[in-house]
């Protein structure tokens, strides 16, 4: 069903339908918000991860480190970057990572005021940049 | 009987935090934020409330995908600083207040908001970090808080119109309370800010202007705000702003507002920071 949200460009909302699709890929994103784990997935990522019955897709993309495929398969940021907190990567940083920008010029852009609203509330005022 | 004398809007970007933490609160990309709040630490220390009511939301810190409850509201003695990846903030542990809580409890469910108790509840940045920006760094945050935390992380969020009308009945449960307590209503989270995807970075700050307005002169207009425009408008994560709804509820139609900071960025986030007396 088309969602009023669907054409924001850049933009996945957290909704029921992708909290169900990343249940088990979020829970295990926020188990890592505690030190314990945070050492079991460092000695053995594969063997902890598999604890947590998550699709193949999702595993790959949470031991490879995959930002965007990770919102896309269900992840939200604010389990996501708990993973990222585990790679001492902060939500700058990771940002950096998802938009492409990296952290250099991302935090230029910042500082500069951010992303300007202009141009980026549609789609497809994304799709006709991408033509020109 | 108790009674609320004024609001206080801060955004509670963890970065704030980290840098109070790490005593880099002077520095160039900082400092402004914090000269920003100087007037608002005299301010409080002058108005010297005896509770706080603190409105955040928990960043799947006390709640993960498990439980997700829309209104949940502290009735603990105390709340420990959570671990949110690197380590508990050196802050203060939260002492509440544990009879204002319940009582707000009661009246809330008596005044068909049903929402959620919790009597145990660690609290992340998005509690102490308003704390920290309004306080500094106190050995002891200087009086009890009760907190309550709204769902803004799997969409939908309340509506406005259902956090200003929740403000409300606060206002009625607080004012009904027996003994003689001056409250000070915090709405915290936002500005425009978008943390997530290729998005991410995006900043409105002529939106945040135009909400800021309208919550001080018409907030009836304001709460009627829809998910789509938030969305769009003040990014994913910018929705959190349905939180200083709750707040404003709290206050009279007439407030003064004594003060109001904005300020981008601190980290991918727009600052924004106000404060309301009742008129």
């Amino acid at each position: 069903m088309a969602k009023a949200y669907d054409d924001i460009p850049g933009t996945i909302v957290f909704d029921s339908e992708q909290a169900a699709r990343g249940y088990h890929l979020n829970q295990f994103c926020i188990s890592l918000r505690l030190q314990a784990n945070r050492d079991a997935y460092k000695a053995d990522p594969e063997g902890y991860i598999d604890t947590f019955p998550m699709t193949p897709e999702q595993r790959t993309a949470a031991l490879t480190e995959d930002w965007l495929g990770l919102l896309e398969l269900g992840g939200n940021i604010y389990y996501t970057s708990k993973l990222a907190a585990f790679h001492g990567i902060n939500f700058q940083e990771l940002a950096g990572l998802m938009t492409g920008m990296g952290s250099t010029d991302y935090r230029a852009m910042m500082v500069s005021g951010g992303r300007s609203i202009d141009g980026n509330r549609y789609q497809s005022e994304w799709d006709e940049n991408d033509d020109g | 009987m108790a009674r609320i004398t004024s609001g206080v809007a801060c955004s509670h970007v963890p970065a704030l935090g980290v840098a109070s933490d790490k005593g880099i609160t002077g520095d160039d990309y900082y400092g402004p934020i914090f000269k920003g709040f100087e007037f608002s630490k005299q301010w409080i220390a002058e108005e010297k409330p005896d509770v706080i009511f603190l409105v955040y939301n928990d960043h799947c810190t006390a709640f993960d995908a498990r439980v997700i409850p829309t209104f949940a509201l502290g009735c603990a003695s105390e709340y420990q600083p959570a671990d949110e990846g690197w380590g508990p903030r050196p802050v203060p542990v939260v002492k509440g207040h544990r009879d204002l809580s319940a009582h707000i409890a009661q009246s809330l469910v008596l005044d068909e908001f049903d929402i959620t108790i919790m009597n145990e509840m660690e609290v992340d940045h998005g509690l102490t970090v308003p704390l920290t920006m309004m306080f500094g760094q106190p050995e002891e945050w200087p009086c009890p808080v009760v907190p309550l935390a709204v769902n803004v992380v799997q969409y939908p969020a309340p509506h406005g119109r259902r956090c200003y009308a929740l403000g409300k009945a606060v206002r009625r449960a607080i004012e009904s309370y027996g003994e003689d307590l001056k409250v000070c209503v915090f709405g915290t989270g936002g500005m425009s800010h978008q943390l997530q995807h290729q998005r991410a970075g995006l900043i409105n700050a002529d939106w945040d202007a135009r909400f800021m307005d309208l919550l001080v002169n018409d907030p009836e207009f304001g709460s009627q705000i829809e998910h789509i425009e938030y969305l769009r408008e003040a990014g994913s994560e910018g929705i959190e702003l349905v939180m200083w709804y709750v707040m404003r509820g709290a206050l009279n139609e007439q407030v003064n507002e004594v003060h109001r900071f904005y300020h981008v960025p601190a980290s991918n986030t727009a600052v924004g920071h106000m404060i309301l007396e009742n008129a």
